[in-house]
């Protein structure tokens, strides 16, 4: 009853423009934080969060903590939670290095190697949490402890260099090519692509939502919506491709931007993507719909395992060398990432692109302070402030039947335009069980 | 009727729900050192009202009087009403398992000295109260290493220690076994000899004739009549008339059954319950489906015709141990809810919100979720095509949304049951299993499920129809098996089946089934 009497006209097309409908209104509050936040960095650093060297530090800094983040994500949406990724990173990337010294595994091979131990780990880890029904909390304890002192015991708690050829993944960047224009042109070309993707996308979910008879936004909507994508695409892409000689688009982001792209269709458009959500939102439905909720589990362990090594030789890369502290508290990065980005500790609520805003809110915050000569003490409190605030205001709104603080702000304004609209949420919500006349046979 | 004074009196309570009235004028007078059996089908306001008495559902929520010793009472909750001398034994225990028993006998009442907890006193108390009850079990084991039937003593031990006048038991024996049961009628007899009152609500109706002195008929949310066990000459005969005596009205859209041959068929389902192996909760049971056929089944609350049905959908529920399965003339063993679906089977929840729908989804991947691969390519699930086939969905189902993408949250108990009927009718099934399919619905949306339901059987599918409303199995089913305590106790044609005869089958193992 409540989406019938939703808001029409401005305010809700306006929401449109960040794909707003009605359950992704908090990924639309925290994109706005993201910006807010930007801005007000760039602000307090005279313009320097928003240069070309802080950009492309910021993008290879951060890409291995947002990798974590879309696996991690798609963990909590299926109800549970990974604390071993930080190790699963340190472990698979001393084998790598030491694979790469010992027995001089070219560095290609050597990436597939780490890809198989995660992997292995992974199944590992989600045998235990999806077949004999230990909760992931634990499985994932254990494994932080195991994968630790593995990665200990193989490099004898040293720190084991890797060679040139395997530092592309994590400190390499687009090459030059091409004619001297004064910018990396690969980016510049990047940089097009992704412009032109951003219309082409828009006009195609237009087209189909005019095939499937929903009435889009009004035009003006799509193309405010292109012209300010396409305006940050093109500001980042000259920010990027401007940058100090020798550097350009980090290739840990491109590896990113890809996964990003894979899993944003695998969650959204595939079948496992719906049961992933399926388990998380209601495991004993989706059993009786017929998903096999314990491959799911598996797999969905078992992936995270894979992009957490990933991650990991993405950091070894960028620091040319394996150590036993790498990765430490990794997982809790990632696991507020995606908290912050939507996800519902409840499981079956979340989506990757939240989480990557969800991380880039971290990131900016911890790059800003760190700009600003905050010591990491304090960073860490306001990080953690940060993080309880995003998701107590979450919390909050949901109790009270709102989606979000956005959705607040927005619903305030538009009650005058439209007072008939009863509280949508609040009579399933606020009603005990015990209250309901169905569930009272006697 | 007795002359003893009368303790409590409930007078003309009205309690409604968004929607639903439950109760309607419901008067109820227990006199003291009686027991007062309160009897009706499930969903009848049974339960309603005993929340009403032992103020789980607060004054002010209800209207009407409870006057108690007297005096009108206002209890704001539980703790009130059991203050006042009037304890309820809940259907599910409320027991903590990893306690002792004495833990429990005092929890939320400990005997305190100097601000610590007095287990000297407590453990005494404990003993003696336990010897009341005729329980001899140490008092320091811990609740779950006791069966359920002592379980059921530690409550009453729980509710004596609070110096109860009136005990409720909601279906005090519906877990226990015979001699469990006997023991704790006997127990309540006793009870009653030292001056204490019970209202016990149970759907054992041999049990009632054997304890009550009184019974209270509830129907609808009215009451329907009290009758004097000794003086007005009460038997089961007597107690089922009540509770079913009601006229049929058309409530159920016309339909000329187009029935085809047997195409589904069970035979000697057994199946354990999947905790307790000892306990068998599916026995030996055989049915038949033809084609175009609803076939109803009966049961009381706890004979097992969900844990049947579930058991038959992919093994969705206990242990299987043996029986066949045939569909189309062919043996098939259908070993997880997948292989199931794959065969042509649906089972349509009775508990929507925890079993049938994943309530954070919306509408159009609530309908296509029970087989994705329908509208998919390899992976990749066709959005369009899901869009439109909610779509059709709502249009054909009249589903009242506003559009396929509002979540399956925001739409009323009938719509959401739709959904779920949408959903399983997405999957293309021979047979759908309708597990209480009205259950918390208005009767408008009432009316439309039936028509769904007879169109199914119109389009040559079977339909298992399971309901707790006997007039809904006699408005719609062509044949009803009746259930009771896990095994089919009869199956009579729609033409010669009447609420007594129906409830006769599902209060007692009578008949051996008729093969047909």
């Amino acid at each position: 009853m409540s989406a019938e009497t939703s808001p029409r006209g401005g305010l809700r097309d306006l929401k449109k423009i960040f794909g707003g409908g009605s359950s992704n209104v908090r990924q639309f509050g925290i994109l706005f934080s993201l910006i807010a936040i930007i801005l007000l960095f760039q602000f307090l650093t005279n313009g320097l969060t928003l240069s070309s060297g802080n950009l492309i530090n910021l993008v290879s800094q951060y890409s291995y903590i947002l990798i974590l983040a879309i696996g991690m994500v798609m963990v909590i949406i299926a109800g549970h939670i990974d604390l071993s990724v930080g190790s699963i990173a340190a472990f698979a990337g001393i084998v790598v290095a030491t694979a790469m010294q010992e027995w001089n595994l070219p560095w290609p091979l050597a990436i597939l190697l780490g890809l198989v131990v995660g992997a292995l780990i992974g199944a590992w880890q989600g045998f235990w949490v999806a077949y004999i029904g230990v909760p992931a909390f634990i499985v994932t304890l254990a494994g932080m402890l195991i994968w630790r002192g593995g990665n200990q015991v193989i490099g004898n708690a040293n720190t084991v260099p890797v060679p040139d050829g395997f530092t592309v993944i994590g400190s390499g960047y687009l090459p030059e090519v091409g004619p001297f224009t004064g910018y990396n042109n690969l980016t510049l070309l990047l940089g097009l692509v992704i412009a032109a993707a951003v219309v082409l996308v828009e006009w195609r979910a237009r087209r189909v939502q005019k095939i499937m008879g929903s009435d889009p936004a009004p035009l003006w909507v799509s193309i405010l919506k292109v012209v300010l994508l396409d305006a940050v695409v093109i500001y980042a892409t000259v920010l990027f491709a401007g940058g100090r000689a020798g550097t350009s688009f980090p290739v840990s982001g491109i590896i990113l931007g890809v996964l990003v792209l894979f899993y944003s269709f695998i969650t959204r458009n595939t079948i496992f993507g719906r049961h992933v959500y399926a388990v998380g939102g209601n495991k004993l439905a989706a059993e009786l719909s017929g998903v096999k909720s314990r491959r799911v589990n598996f797999l969905v362990m078992m992936n995270m395992s894979i992009l957490a090594s990933l991650a990991g030789m993405i950091f070894v890369a960028r620091s040319v060398a394996s150590g036993p502290q790498d990765g430490l508290s990794w997982e809790l990065d990632a696991i507020a990432a995606v908290f912050i980005g939507g996800a519902a500790v409840s499981g079956g609520i979340g989506t990757v692109t939240g989480s990557i805003v969800g991380g880039l809110v971290m990131a900016v915050l911890n790059n800003g302070l760190q700009l600003l000569g905050v010591g990491a003490d304090r960073v860490q409190i306001i990080k953690g402030l940060v993080l309880l605030i995003a998701v107590g205001v979450d919390v909050w709104n949901k109790s009270q039947g709102r989606p979000s603080l956005i959705g607040f702000l927005t619903r305030k304004s538009k009650t005058g335009e439209f007072p008939s609209e009863p509280p949508a949420v609040i009579p399933t919500s606020g009603t005990p069980d015990s209250a309901r006349p169905s569930d009272n046979p006697s | 009727m007795s002359t003893d004074p009368i303790i409590l009196e409930m007078r003309s309570i009205t309690k409604e729900f968004p929607g639903v009235k439950a109760l309607s004028n419901v008067s109820l007078t227990v006199r003291a050192g009686e027991i007062h059996a309160i009897c009706g089908e499930n969903g009848a306001g049974k339960s309603t009202l005993m929340k009403v008495l032992s103020g789980v559902y607060p004054y002010g929520t209800y209207s009407g009087d409870i006057v108690y010793q007297g005096e009108v009472m206002h209890f704001k909750d539980i703790r009130s009403s059991e203050a006042a001398g009037i304890a309820i034994i809940h259907q599910e225990l409320a027991l903590i398992p990893e306690l002792s028993i004495t833990e429990n006998i005092f929890l939320g009442n400990e005997p305190t000295r100097w601000g610590a907890i007095d287990w000297i006193t407590a453990k005494k108390t404990a003993l003696d109260l336990l010897a009341r009850v005729g329980l001899r079990d140490d008092p320091d084991t811990l609740i779950k290493n006791i069966g359920v039937g002592k379980q059921q003593l530690v409550e009453i031990a729980k509710a004596l220690n609070k110096s109860v006048k009136v005990l409720i038991l909601d279906e005090p024996t519906a877990a226990l076994n015979e001699a469990d049961s006997q023991h704790l009628l006997d127990l309540i007899r006793g009870l009653k000899g030292k001056g204490i009152s019970s209202i016990m609500i149970s759907h054992k109706l041999n049990e009632i004739e054997q304890v009550a002195d009184s019974i209270t008929i509830i129907r609808d949310g009215l009451t329907i009549e009290t009758l004097d066990v000794v003086a007005d000459g009460v038997n089961e005969d007597r107690i089922i008339r009540g509770m079913v005596g009601r006229s049929l009205e058309s409530r159920f859209p016309d339909r000329t059954p187009h029935i085809g041959d047997v195409f589904f068929e069970v035979r000697n389902w057994n199946v354990q319950h999947p905790q307790v192996a000892e306990r068998m909760v599916v026995k030996n049971s055989s049915l038949t489906v033809r084609k175009g056929e609803i076939v109803g089944i009966a049961g009381l609350m706890g004979a097992g015709r969900t844990e049947l049905a579930m058991s038959i959908f992919g093994r969705s529920y206990g242990n299987f141990l043996s029986g066949t399965m045939f569909k189309d003339g062919k043996e098939i063993q259908l070993r997880n809810v997948a292989e199931a679906i794959d065969h042509g089977l649906a089972y349509v929840s009775e508990d929507r919100k925890a079993l049938g729908l994943n309530l954070l989804d919306d509408i159009k991947r609530s309908i296509v979720s029970a087989k994705l691969t329908k509208i998919s390519a390899g992976p990749v699930v066709n959005d369009s095509k899901e869009y439109a086939i909610a779509e059709s969905y709502r249009t054909s189902l009249r589903i009242k949304t506003p559009s396929v993408d509002a979540g399956v949250n925001k739409l009323s108990g009938g719509n959401q049951q739709k959904v779920v009927l949408a959903k399983w009718m997405f999957t293309d099934p021979d047979l759908l299993i309708l597990d209480e399919p009205t259950r918390g619905i208005d009767v408008g949306a009432k009316y439309e499920i039936y028509g769904i339901i007879q169109q199914l059987a119109a389009q040559g599918k079977g339909v298992i129809l399971i309901s707790s409303e006997l007039p809904e199995l006699l408005g719609l089913a062509d044949r009803i098996y009746t259930v009771f305590e896990g095994a089919i106790t009869d199956c009579i044609p729609a033409e010669t089946a009447d609420p007594e005869t129906l409830m006769k089958s599902m209060t007692s193992a009578r008949k051996k089934v008729q093969s047909i």
